[in-house]
């Protein structure tokens, strides 16, 4: 398989180790990865947000640039999937709008996690995994932006999704039943608002626990990154949710390794998972 | 204008005439209240989603624009998802944001357009996010000095924050989306 690849900002900036998760599984799983040339920003949330039109027309210069190739394409993060998707809507239902010709690519965009539950890849996934994460109680966190609006997004269940609890499952994790598999966790707010995020995260996070998890797995990197750090500032009770990449899951299960490189990223950390790794009589090292 | 008076007769017809061009019928809200109760972020609000609704129906502009509610919206996107009369309220408040700032109006929670200002110089700059710089913009602009800088410093020992910008190569091309000169400040 050969897709088309944008990795997005988050992904060569605060989450860089979601890129290399997701290329590490896609070279595990034969999938291809082409980078859209010279990609820019979508300008996420603060674009549309504030101007329709730069909100569009960003997303739509990468649209563009991706149909020189004519390949589906692979997107990670949940805003940037959502800001393609509704660009390329756009595009389609008035190219003479945005001064284009003729818009009409036989491409489609996929959410990663789309295409990690396809039946076929989670057979590859389950059949390759080396070390299965058994034991390991999960909260599959969707938050928003891969799901709605799904008349934009496309996603089917988007009040009761499944795609990553059918991810874990595959590499023996066990996802637990709760409840706020789909609230916001205010990420776009997050640096203006801290006290909101603080507030979300922590409504978040308690049902999670609640629910029994001790970690979450998600495939956003806005909600990976501020469920982590207002975690953080909540304080709580000792008792604290590293976030995992779905792929980062998925990496660790495939290869039987979780290198401290990779442990080291987490704000919170990810013992969990490092524990499954150490073998019973070996030493356990930095784990901050 | 006098904005304390909320009454259909002292609606502004522009303002609802740009909502039923891009196809925001707020007309079909019932107030039914599936809006507001799924709301995340609706205990900071001052309008409750269902109130920017209304007051949007009777074309209360003036109200919309000075709310906090306008600002707070995380876009989430709940409110449009379950709407059972298929209002675009997500996409509603995108157009009081805009109108707010293209109008000049004093953002009542003037950090937050401070933050997207500064996402958006960083990508006008670079053509990709260059999250040092956009932090240090929204920490001139906004007067928040000391806020998460416990959080940034371990983010950038985590090399989570990159100190060069990621550039892309064709930076006039997005020079010019940002020109000002798109078709829709024409109408």
């Amino acid at each position: 398989m050969r897709l088309s690849y944008y990795p997005g900002c988050s992904l060569h900036g605060t989450a860089l180790d979601y890129d290399h998760s997701v290329k590490e599984i896609c070279r595990r799983l034969d999938i291809d990865l082409v980078e859209i040339p010279d990609w820019n920003c979508c300008g996420a949330s603060s674009a549309h947000m504030t101007d329709h039109e730069i909100g569009m027309r960003l997303p739509m210069r990468n649209l563009l640039l991706a149909q020189e190739s004519g390949l589906d394409i692979l997107v990670p993060c949940a805003a940037c999937f959502q800001r393609l998707c509704a660009a390329d809507k756009e595009l389609r239902k008035n190219p003479e709008f945005w001064d284009i010709k003729d818009y009409s690519p036989s491409f489609k965009i996929i959410h990663i996690s789309t295409l990690l539950s396809r039946p076929d890849i989670l057979d590859r996934i389950t059949a390759m995994t080396s070390r299965p994460l058994s034991n390991l109680t999960v909260a599959c966190y969707y938050g928003c932006l891969s799901l709605r609006h799904p008349k934009i997004t496309g996603a089917i269940n988007h009040e009761m999704p499944e795609s990553l609890e059918n991810i874990v499952k595959a590499v023996g994790a066990k996802p637990v039943s709760w409840s706020h598999r789909t609230e916001c966790c205010s990420g776009s707010l997050t640096m203006a608002r801290p006290d909101i995020a603080r507030k979300l995260v922590g409504d978040i996070t308690d049902a999670a626990k609640r629910a029994g998890a001790t970690a979450m797995v998600t495939d956003c990197p806005m909600c990976q990154a501020n469920v982590e750090s207002r975690q953080l500032d909540n304080g709580d009770d000792g008792r604290l949710l590293p976030v995992f990449f779905a792929t980062e899951l998925i990496a660790a299960a495939l290869s039987g390794d979780y290198p401290q490189k990779q442990q080291k990223v987490h704000l919170i950390t990810p013992d969990v998972l490092t524990n499954l790794f150490v073998s019973s009589n070996a030493t356990r090292e930095g784990s901050a | 204008m006098n904005t304390n008076v909320i009454s259909p007769e002292m609606g502004n017809k522009k303002f609802l005439n740009k909502l039923e061009s891009m196809k925001i019928d707020v007309h079909a809200c019932y107030q039914c209240g599936r809006c507001s109760s799924g709301c995340p972020v609706s205990d900071f609000f001052d309008l409750k989603v269902m109130e920017v609704v209304r007051l949007a129906s009777y074309g209360m502009e003036d109200i919309l624009l000075n709310s906090k509610t306008i600002w707070l919206c995380a876009a989430c996107e709940t409110c449009a998802t379950r709407c059972p009369n298929d209002i675009e309220i997500a996409g509603l408040m995108d157009v009081l944001r805009s109108l707010a700032l293209r109008k000049g109006v004093t953002p009542a929670q003037p950090r937050v357009p401070v933050f997207h200002q500064s996402f958006l110089d960083s990508i006008k700059h670079w053509g990709r996010a260059y999250e040092i710089g956009m932090i240090a913009g929204y920490k001139l602009r906004s007067g928040d000095f000391l806020g998460d800088m416990k959080l940034g410093m371990s983010m950038f020992m985590k090399g989570k924050l990159s100190i060069l910008p990621h550039s892309i190569k064709e930076k006039s091309e997005i020079k010019q989306i940002f020109s000002g000169k798109g078709k829709e400040y024409e109408r």
